[in-house]
């Protein structure tokens, strides 16, 4: 296989886009950087001695293990009788791969013919000594299955060097009407009023199922459920219209809940261009364990990784139910542990899509200046991440005029400060999902705001010990005493006792714990180091990381 | 918007019973303009800047391609909706064959203000602080109260302005109350395990959010815990209340709820009406 020069290309910026300066404190920046990293370190310790049901059915995904049987995904009937078994610590692929070889089935097949007749995953259950042939099946089909992610990574780029792509800050719309074939006009509908990157929005509860629904959808509550037919169906519109339009139009989906893996590597087979994926989201907002989204994010990562897709974490989220203006460390906290393990699975500094928001109450004295501070500081704590702003959610009040107006402060803050991608807010916010024209009413503004003010923030200047650098200070040195209780604590703990959106988790609770277990000493993955040295060649990962991990 | 119940005590404008015979004039409440005092209130149409000119502003798309005959087309509509004069302010390609329309008409239409009924939550508007005192002279135990989101509803914004301590907009959420003792059982609750904590905790009030509502779900999920409530013997203890930027006191009457309120909500709205609703039961037992 060849490799593009092009990787996890960085968004275009165009001249003066920047963001006024801040003078951080430099001390304290790299003090709180040590400090989420150690926090992370402690994260990876933990996560590689385990594995979860979402992992495995992801290593039969990456094998190309596809389907349902009467709408139960194949991957998960197989997994589930690897949990019955007990023998889950092994791992799937020695079964699997032993069998592959015994039977000359491909995985495919094998995998119908183990629902067909549960007795053969336990006849090859037992095995001491895996044999070389069957490890080099293993190998060769996880080879092909990131094959297949990597060679849509170089589609990707040949698409964005030949078509050409948005500026920053990239126009983020949401399509969300519970019909993929709708969805399909309305995101059409959006690229051509100027979306540079369009969600699907899930539909409401997929993050708690324990499998990823097949087929295309029609009938979604909130959303439309993440399936590889309904990214297929969606990829292809977006290609088509961007063809037509000359700019490659980005898709975004969720690496997220229960089967982030799964999802990830569905997204990279489909050449998804974003997906969320907050190591942490789920385990606040979702009530998931915290061992299994711990681990699941890890490995879902390095697969983003290698997908050369940009990912969006949800630290935004934080501020609907904390208060934006008394918890605003706490975002540039998380922000931090988020990136040091996004780094630590290969993520690259054009891949993070670290996620912010602007929330706090528009009545409040000052909340521009606020908000400015808040969006300023991020920019200077990650330079060159495509970091992602969302708009003012909270106190949309149903006056949709007004909304019209707090969203357009939005993104004349988002394009004042210098921000990657703009999650452009609705006028209907917290009425309805998007309506058609709502779309193309935030387009058309924001469209508006950001030619007029993109060359503002080159220009002005913060005035030194004003309330914006104070604030920005003030909240940086917040965030710092935070991340050295957390540091001394653990990650863990420190999310069971609510340091983050006011919601404490405990390691025992939430959904998804049954599905976490610790690998056995043989236990095996054929695509673990094949995409370490991947992500290494690729220049994700240091060099010593392979040999590390072979170790 | 399919028919409200009404229960005649329990219609009211600002706290005040309507009588059964109306005057064609009544106080409207608030201060009235010099323009709209002694106006006729059986015959009120919509006002632009002159009293009687009927102005409407509309916004809307239809699935036709940007052109004359479809500026027609939106006009066309508007009169069909009974508007006149109908002028097309903006209208823009949004491509794909469809376009949006900002369309100014006149509405010849009037309604009998003196004959509208709406039936609202009839409790008086409190402060903490009274709230607490009247539960005080009241009871010598907390009021239990159990809140979520329920069904597939993720979305805990708006239970949360209502439960936790911090509250929303200045006010204290319930949790802050002496006189709660409050379990907030987060999002995506079935109802099934609503009930079961009702009745494990011995509930005073249940408290659901949906803020969720494409292809009415709330409606059927919040329609669904009364029926269970039925089946299982618990509807009569416990008020049930339902909140949302979706919901309104008539519709909750309508799903069998004994209270729902609206955007705009805050917690001494829920606390108020809960603490008179329960010393009301107390005092007809």
């Amino acid at each position: 296989m060849t490799h593009s020069p092009l990787i996890c290309q960085e968004l275009p910026s165009p001249p003066g886009f920047s963001c006024p300066a801040l003078h951080l404190d430099r001390e304290a920046v790299q003090r709180a950087r040590h400090l989420a990293s150690g926090i992370a370190d402690q994260v990876q310790l933990f996560t590689q001695l385990r594995s979860t049901v979402a992992i495995e059915r992801t290593i039969l995904r990456l094998f190309g293990v596809d389907g349902d049987r009467d709408g139960a995904p194949l991957v998960n009937l197989v997994v589930d009788q690897l949990l019955a078994l007990g023998i889950q610590h092994h791992g799937i692929a020695r079964p699997f791969c032993h069998a592959l070889l015994k039977t000359g089935l491909m995985p495919q097949a094998l995998a119908q013919a183990m629902v067909d007749d549960p007795t053969l995953l336990v006849a090859h259950a037992n095995v001491d000594v895996l044999p070389a042939q069957a490890q080099s099946i293993g190998l060769q089909l996880a080879q092909a299955g990131l094959a297949r992610i990597e060679t849509q990574r170089l589609e990707r780029e040949r698409q964005i060097s030949k078509l050409g792509q948005g500026q920053q800050p990239l126009k983020y719309v949401i399509v969300a009407s519970g019909n993929i074939h709708e969805d399909v006009v309305q995101a059409r509908v959006a690229a051509r009023q100027g979306a540079d990157v369009i969600a699907v929005i899930r539909s409401t509860g997929q993050s708690l199922l324990d499998y990823v629904p097949q087929g295309e959808t029609s009938e979604g509550f909130g959303g439309t459920f993440a399936t590889q037919a309904n990214f297929r169906l969606m990829r292809k519109a977006l290609d088509d219209v961007g063809q037509e339009l000359g700019r490659y139009i980005r898709l975004c989906n969720y690496a997220s809940g229960l089967c982030m893996p799964e999802i990830a590597v569905m997204g990279g087979f489909e050449r998804l261009d974003m997906m969320l994926n907050d190591a942490l989201y789920g385990i606040l907002f979702r009530d998931i364990n915290m061992q299994r989204t711990l681990c699941d994010q890890r490995i879902s990562r390095r697969l983003s990784a290698l997908s050369g897709l940009i990912i969006n974490t949800g630290e935004d989220n934080y501020l609907t139910t904390a208060d934006a203006v008394d918890a605003a460390h706490t975002v540039v906290a998380s922000t931090l542990i988020n990136e040091a393990l996004a780094r630590a699975a290969g993520l690259k500094t054009a891949q993070l899509g670290l996620g912010h928001a602007m929330e706090i109450k528009p009545d409040l004295p000052d909340a521009l200046a606020l908000e400015l501070a808040q969006a300023a500081l991020i920019r200077h704590l990650f330079p060159g991440a495509p970091l992602k702003y969302m708009p003012p959610t909270k106190h949309m009040t149903g006056n949709v005029l007004r909304g019209h107006v707090q969203d357009a402060l939005f993104d004349l803050v988002g394009v004042m400060t210098g921000q990657g991608i703009q999650l452009l807010g609705m006028m209907t916010e917290a009425m309805h999902t998007p309506h058609i024209h709502d779309r193309y009413l935030a387009l058309e503004s924001a469209q508006m705001i950001f030619s007029s003010g993109r060359g503002l923030g080159g220009e002005l200047a913060f005035a030194p010990g004003g309330m914006i650098a104070n604030r920005a200070a003030d909240v940086l040195s917040q965030s710092l005493v935070l991340l050295e209780e957390m540091a001394e604590e653990g990650l863990m703990v420190a999310l069971s006792r609510g340091h983050f959106a006011d919601i404490a988790r405990s390691p025992q609770g939430g959904r998804g714990l049954a599905g976490v277990f610790l690998r056995s000493p043989d236990y095996w993955d054929p695509s673990e180091d094949l995409l370490t040295e991947r992500l290494v060649a690729l220049g994700h990962l240091p060099a010593q990381q392979a040999t590390t991990e072979a170790a | 918007m399919s028919s409200v119940h009404q229960g005649p005590a329990q219609d009211a404008i600002a706290g005040q019973s309507i009588p059964e015979t109306v005057e064609n004039t009544v106080n409207l409440p608030g201060s009235a303009s010099p323009v709209n005092q002694g106006i006729d209130l059986t015959r009120v149409q919509a006002y632009g800047d002159t009293l009687g000119d009927g102005q409407v502003m509309l916004s809307f798309s239809m699935p036709l391609p940007f052109g004359e005959e479809a500026k027609e087309a939106a006009r066309e509509l508007c009169r069909k909706m009974g508007l006149q004069n109908p002028q097309v302010y903006h209208a823009h390609d949004l491509g794909e064959g469809f376009t949006y329309f900002t369309v100014y008409a006149s509405s010849p239409y009037a309604v009998d203000f003196s004959k509208i009924r709406v039936a609202q939550v009839s409790a008086a508007r409190l402060s903490k602080s009274a709230i607490e005192g009247l539960w005080s002279q009241h009871f010598s135990r907390k009021l239990r109260i159990i809140g979520a989101c329920t069904g597939d509803d993720a979305h805990t914004v708006g239970i949360d302005a209502i439960l936790n301590v911090k509250g929303y907009n200045g006010e204290k959420g319930l949790e802050a109350y002496k006189c709660f003792e409050i379990k907030n059982m987060g999002a995506q609750v079935t109802n099934e395990v609503m009930l079961a904590a009702a009745r494990d905790l011995d509930a005073d009030a249940i408290l659901v959010s949906q803020i969720v509502t494409q292809k009415d779900c709330h409606r059927t999920n919040l329609a669904a815990l009364i029926d269970l409530a039925e089946a299982e013997g618990l509807r009569a203890k416990p008020l049930y209340i339902c909140g949302g930027p979706r919901l309104s006191h008539a519709i909750a009457l309508e799903l069998g709820f004994d209270a729902g309120f609206g955007g705009g909500t805050l917690a001494p709205d829920v606390a108020g009406y809960v603490v008179q609703t329960l010393v009301q039961r107390q005092q007809q037992r």
